[in-house]
């Protein structure tokens, strides 16, 4: 049986709680097909859940774009959350353990952000957010003769 | 796979027949030009031999399909052999954000390469013979691309359905493990809908059994981020209120390293890595102490109590 294995990004709504589930179960098997082991997968889910979360709840909705990336010899995943809501005014103070600006722990974003390598925020007041995270799988697969 | 070819019908139409011989002979010329095609391209992006193979399998089963007459039968048995197929190519183009007009898109351009090798075949491609076969593998490949829109239609439906049993899986019964001492297994999404059902269900439970110890198992949750941290610890607060200690057991070892990394302080939560050792805890706390029996029958050991 033929595998449809495919490293093309896919693109993901975030609107519901539903849809909150689904990115985590698809960012799970992403980064299992890569590769990643049990630890780095558990960060990785639960940087996207807080990530989603935020795209819901404070960006009104928007997608997640998934990318798998194959440089040399690393495999790495790519989450992209995008939202086209009121955008973050004080980034900094967003960024800072315990704030928040509704009644959750204000672990999201600082926290995922120290679950993944790489940690990008982009935003606009008023003209949305978009935060891109990458994760790679430290464990480097064999080489495989002839490439 | 059995495909019946009934004489009746291919004497009724001898361009399926044709198309089908087409088919058999022309199979990897077709497998080939498919593999350019945007939908073979685009699923198969790592291995162009795969979109080939793919692109022979599907060349087959039409072969099959028309050698059984039924050109427009979307239920034909010649499909079978692809249909697992086709839907996992279907949904592999719909998870990179390809909506169904777009696959369906792709699958219709798979007849033009078709055609032109078919036409190629005949002395005169504007003859009648050779207009006939080339109605008859447009209709094929008509049925063709209503296979692919039927499998992408089931894809979506068994999504939702996968959606609605994750919401639905984590039903919350509260088990009386001991006298005084309550548990619920937690399984699934813990959202804020879910915690809230936990949250009272356990406190009822807490009340009706009077309850001095409630054990929230988290094994089965397989994500715990600071929505489902605050959750467990709103929950342990309020059974704390009861009159309850409760303690959280079954924080697998990746997620209490994320739940460090998150930054989350679980420290005022009393925590057990097994639902065993909560029990062991909660019992021992009453006095109740677990000793394997003595007795001559080793074999009996396993049974405690
Ligand atoms: N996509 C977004 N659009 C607009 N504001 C955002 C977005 N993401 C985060 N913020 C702002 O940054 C603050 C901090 O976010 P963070 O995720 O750290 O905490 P939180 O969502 O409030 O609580 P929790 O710990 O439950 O995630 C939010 O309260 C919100 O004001
Ligand atoms: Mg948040």
């Amino acid at each position: 049986m033929t595998a449809s294995r495919h490293a093309a990004p896919a693109t993901l709504p975030i609107g519901s709680d539903a849809d909150l589930a689904w990115v985590r179960q698809q960012v799970r098997q992403a980064a299992a097909e890569l590769g990643f082991g049990l630890v780095q997968q558990t960060k990785l889910v639960t940087a996207a859940s807080e990530l989603a979360r935020n795209t819901l709840v404070h960006g009104g909705g928007g997608h997640v774009v998934l990318t798998p990336l194959h440089t040399g010899q690393a495999q790495g995943l790519r989450l992209s959350f995008v939202d086209s809501g009121p955008g973050i005014r004080d980034l900094e103070q967003a960024m800072t353990d315990g704030y928040t600006s509704g009644g959750g722990l204000g672990l999201g974003l600082s926290g995922s952000k120290r679950l993944v390598q790489e940690f990008e925020v982009d935003s606009t007041p008023g003209g949305g957010t978009t935060v891109t995270v990458t994760a790679w799988a430290t464990i480097v697969p064999p080489t495989r003769p002839g490439l | 796979m059995h495909v019946s070819v009934s004489e009746e019908t291919a004497e009724q139409q001898p361009a399926a027949h044709q198309v089908s011989a087409f088919l058999e002979r022309r199979r990897e010329q077709i497998a080939q030009r498919w593999a350019d095609a945007a939908l073979f391209r685009t699923v198969f992006t790592v291995s162009r031999d795969e979109a080939v193979e793919a692109g022979r399998a599907v060349a087959a089963a039409l072969a099959a399909v028309a050698a059984s007459g039924r050109l427009e039968d979307i239920r034909a048995a010649g499909f079978e052999a692809v249909r697992d197929q086709l839907g996992r190519m279907a949904a592999s183009r719909a998870r990179t954000g390809t909506d169904p007009d777009g696959v369906a898109r792709e699958v219709a351009a798979l007849r033009e390469p078709a055609t032109e090798l078919l036409r190629a075949e005949f002395d005169d491609p504007n003859g009648r013979e050779a207009l006939e076969c080339v109605v008859a593998l447009t209709a094929l490949m008509g049925t063709l691309r209503l296979v692919v829109m039927e499998t992408t239609v089931s894809a979506g439906e068994e999504v939702i359905a996968r959606q609605r049993e994750q919401l639905h899986e984590v039903a919350t019964p509260v088990i009386k493990l001991w006298e005084s001492t309550v548990a619920v297994p937690l399984i699934g999404t813990l959202d804020s809908a879910r915690s809230q059902v936990v949250m009272e269900s356990l406190l009822d439970a807490i009340v009706a059994e009077r309850a001095r110890f409630a054990i929230l198992d988290i094994t089965g949750v397989p994500t715990v981020d600071s929505l489902v941290a605050q959750h467990l610890m709103k929950t342990v607060a309020a059974a704390r209120l009861m009159g309850a200690e409760c303690i959280v057991s079954g924080i697998r070892p990746a997620i209490a390293q994320t739940i460090v990394h998150l930054g989350i302080d679980l420290g005022s939560v009393l925590t057990r890595a097994s639902l065993a050792d909560a029990l062991a805890y909660a019992l021992s706390r009453q006095g109740v102490e677990i000793a394997p029996l003595r007795t001559a029958d080793p074999a009996a050991d396993a049974g405690v109590r």
